[in-house]
């Protein structure tokens, strides 16, 4: 029967998991951001990086190559965790700038045009609707970090030898347990941001203002009471700390990556820096859990 | 209550819902089993409380609610998975297409993707939006948009359909269309239909049983399609000289007779009586009929009834008002 003659019959057909039905709103913003040109050209860039990685790491086991170009072989970098570190330092930068240009996006419109209630008079709870929409953050910026952080950890190992790969492979966990750090942080902060504040550009000036007016407000609190503990609400300083500890990076001149780095003297503990994050993370998720609701409670 | 046959589709059962230090809903007690119930109720009376409550947007502070059984405090998603909810403010999503819109609600209630197309496709031809699915929503009249958030609460085949407020900000014949489509999917008999509204007209028009709120208590709960039946039987008479003896004479013949010393008097006839024997009576007690009607209280009586006094809800389920003369 052709679409328009149909009239109104109730569904009974199979219904989809529970479990799985906030991939359906990751999967509309997926297809939503697709249509943004800049966004894949900007994806795309990113993996400029990381390819420059590959190209090192081939070159120091291809000595054919550097010959070829006349490149000795010490004269690369080495491939250890400063390299990685490195890597990582990068990659998270332009996670950062990525984050910033989708992030506030992605609950705002829906605050400004009244749709939760929509989503929450499904089957569908406000855990899974935060979920739907981080996953989108987290799956982009995942496919600029860890994903080929591993890969570049794999190819390393494959060229260096099994001896290599077994030993270092605190190296695989750092990459990835500060990649998720990193990411969990941007994505819940971009969501709080983006429930609070309803218009885009300035939820977008204001993630740009937590990291680098903090961490300027930071550093005055430092000059002024001669202390260190203006580090707390800088995010860089304690997500580098923590990279620090997890890639057991000994500290030096200006140790880390871009700007991520800690320099000597200013470090606080690693615990604090944990806690502060985990702080961070909380408060971002109350926030959330003020924002999303059915309807807005005005008291 | 209404028939007592049929099962009920809500339950109130004490309950109180609190949004800061104010009582919204105080103490609820009922049970609704129309097939299409309306929900009336000045500006915070608490009807759009009552639908997020039973949408489980609010807690219940105490007492709880069930829906075809299920309690919303225990089985929330269970209940939410039964219900369609189309919401009184402009709701939808930005920069997305009417079908879009549609298909993506239907995902989210557990369709999967192709059926969830069909069904988007279906409910926009059925709401008669047909030919401009494709547009963005942000271009829709409100006619359109009020008919999307029509479609989308219909999408996944709820059996139960909140509608806040439907007919809001429509014109006269958008309003006529809302309202067809509303007694159409009410007689199709698949789905049961909750109507939040102020319109008594619209109750009247789509609706077959009442529940009026006033200041969080339930003023007053009446099967219409019962009302309408007894209607056959009610009478109401202008008369000049009645008297104790002519009420008394027609309680013989069998009527039920209000008369409140003035000269209106009341009457539900048994099905043996006429209106010929009504006048005869009246003629042997030198009554003059001047006026002789057969409507009984409309929705709109019964409900300037209800705002006048609020009948405290018993503490057993509270009972309809109907059969009051």
């Amino acid at each position: 029967m052709a679409v328009y003659k149909r009239t109104y019959h109730r569904y009974e057909g199979r219904l989809t998991p529970e479990w799985s039905r906030f991939l359906v709103l990751t999967r509309y913003s997926w297809e939503e951001m697709n249509r943004i040109r800049f966004l894949n050209m900007f994806l795309l860039g990113t993996m400029i990086w990381p390819l420059v990685c590959a190209v090192t790491i081939y070159l120091r086991y291809n000595l054919s190559a550097l010959e070829l170009i006349g490149i000795n072989a010490s004269d690369l970098i080495a491939i250890d965790s400063k390299f990685f570190l490195t890597y990582l330092g990068v990659q998270c930068m332009f996670a950062f700038f990525l984050n910033s240009f989708i992030g506030p996006g992605l609950v705002s419109p829906d605050l400004a045009n009244n749709a939760l209630p929509l989503y929450l008079s499904r089957p569908f709870s406000r855990t899974e609707y935060v979920l739907g929409r981080m996953s989108i953050i987290l799956i982009l910026l995942s496919l600029m970090t860890w994903i080929p952080g591993l890969l570049l950890f794999l190819l390393q190992g494959y060229l260096e030898g099994w001896a290599w790969f077994t030993g270092n492979l605190r190296l695989a966990f750092a990459l990835l347990a500060g990649s998720l750090i990193w990411i969990a942080l941007l994505g819940l902060m971009s969501l709080a941001v983006s429930a609070w504040v309803k218009w885009k550009p300035i939820a977008g000036g204001l993630l740009f203002g937590i990291f680098f007016v903090a961490a300027g407000f930071g550093e005055a609190i430092n000059a002024v009471l001669r202390t260190k503990w203006g580090h707390l609400i800088n995010v860089s300083h304690l997500v580098g700390t923590v990279w620090l500890s997890l890639f057991e990076e000994p500290m030096r001149r200006g140790s880390g990556a871009v700007f991520f780095r800690v320099f000597p003297g200013e470090e606080i503990p690693v615990w604090m820096c944990w806690l502060a994050l985990f702080g961070m993370c909380l408060f971002c998720l109350w926030l959330l859990g003020k924002k999303i609701r059915g309807v807005e409670i005005v008291r | 209550m209404s028939a007592a046959t049929n099962k009920p589709i809500i339950e109130l059962e004490d309950l109180v819902v609190q949004i800061g230090n104010r009582v919204i809903l105080k103490k609820l007690n009922g049970s609704l089993s129309g097939r299409s119930i309306g929900l009336l109720g000045p500006n915070g009376a608490g009807k759009s409380t009552l639908l997020n409550t039973l949408l489980g947007f609010h807690r219940p502070a105490s007492g709880t609610a069930r829906i075809f059984g299920f309690d919303i405090r225990t089985h929330a998603k269970q209940v939410r998975s039964l219900l369609g909810y189309m919401p009184e403010n402009d709701s939808f999503i930005a920069n997305m297409s009417g079908i879009r819109f549609v298909r993506l609600m239907a995902e989210l209630a557990g369709l999967p993707r192709e059926e969830a197309t069909e069904r988007a496709h279906e409910a926009f031809f059925y709401v008669g939006l047909g030919e401009v699915r494709y547009r963005n929503i942000g271009t829709y009249s409100l006619g359109m948009k009020q008919m999307t958030k029509l479609a989308q609460a219909l999408v996944h085949g709820p059996r139960l359909l909140l509608l806040d407020e439907p007919t809001n900000g429509l014109d006269p014949p958008a309003r006529r269309r809302m309202l067809r489509l509303i007694q159409e999917i009410r007689d199709r008999g698949e789905v049961h239909i909750l109507i939040s509204s102020h319109l008594l007209r619209d109750v009247e028009e789509c609706c077959d049983e009442v529940l009026i709120l006033k200041d969080g208590n339930i003023a007053a709960s009446c099967n219409l399609e019962e009302e309408r039946r007894s209607n056959r039987h009610f009478l109401e008479l202008e008369t000049k000289g009645a008297g104790d003896d002519f009420v008394y004479r027609l309680q013989e013949l069998g009527c039920q007779a209000a008369w409140a010393g003035n000269s209106r008097v009341k009457l539900v006839l048994p099905k043996r009586v006429g209106v010929r024997e009504i006048y005869q009576v009246a003629s042997e007690c030198g009554v003059q009929i001047r006026r002789l009607n057969h409507k009984r209280d409309s929705l709109e009586d019964i409900f300037l009834k209800a705002m006048e006094a609020v009948i405290p809800a018993p503490p057993e389920k509270a009972e309809v008002t109907h059969g009051r003369i």
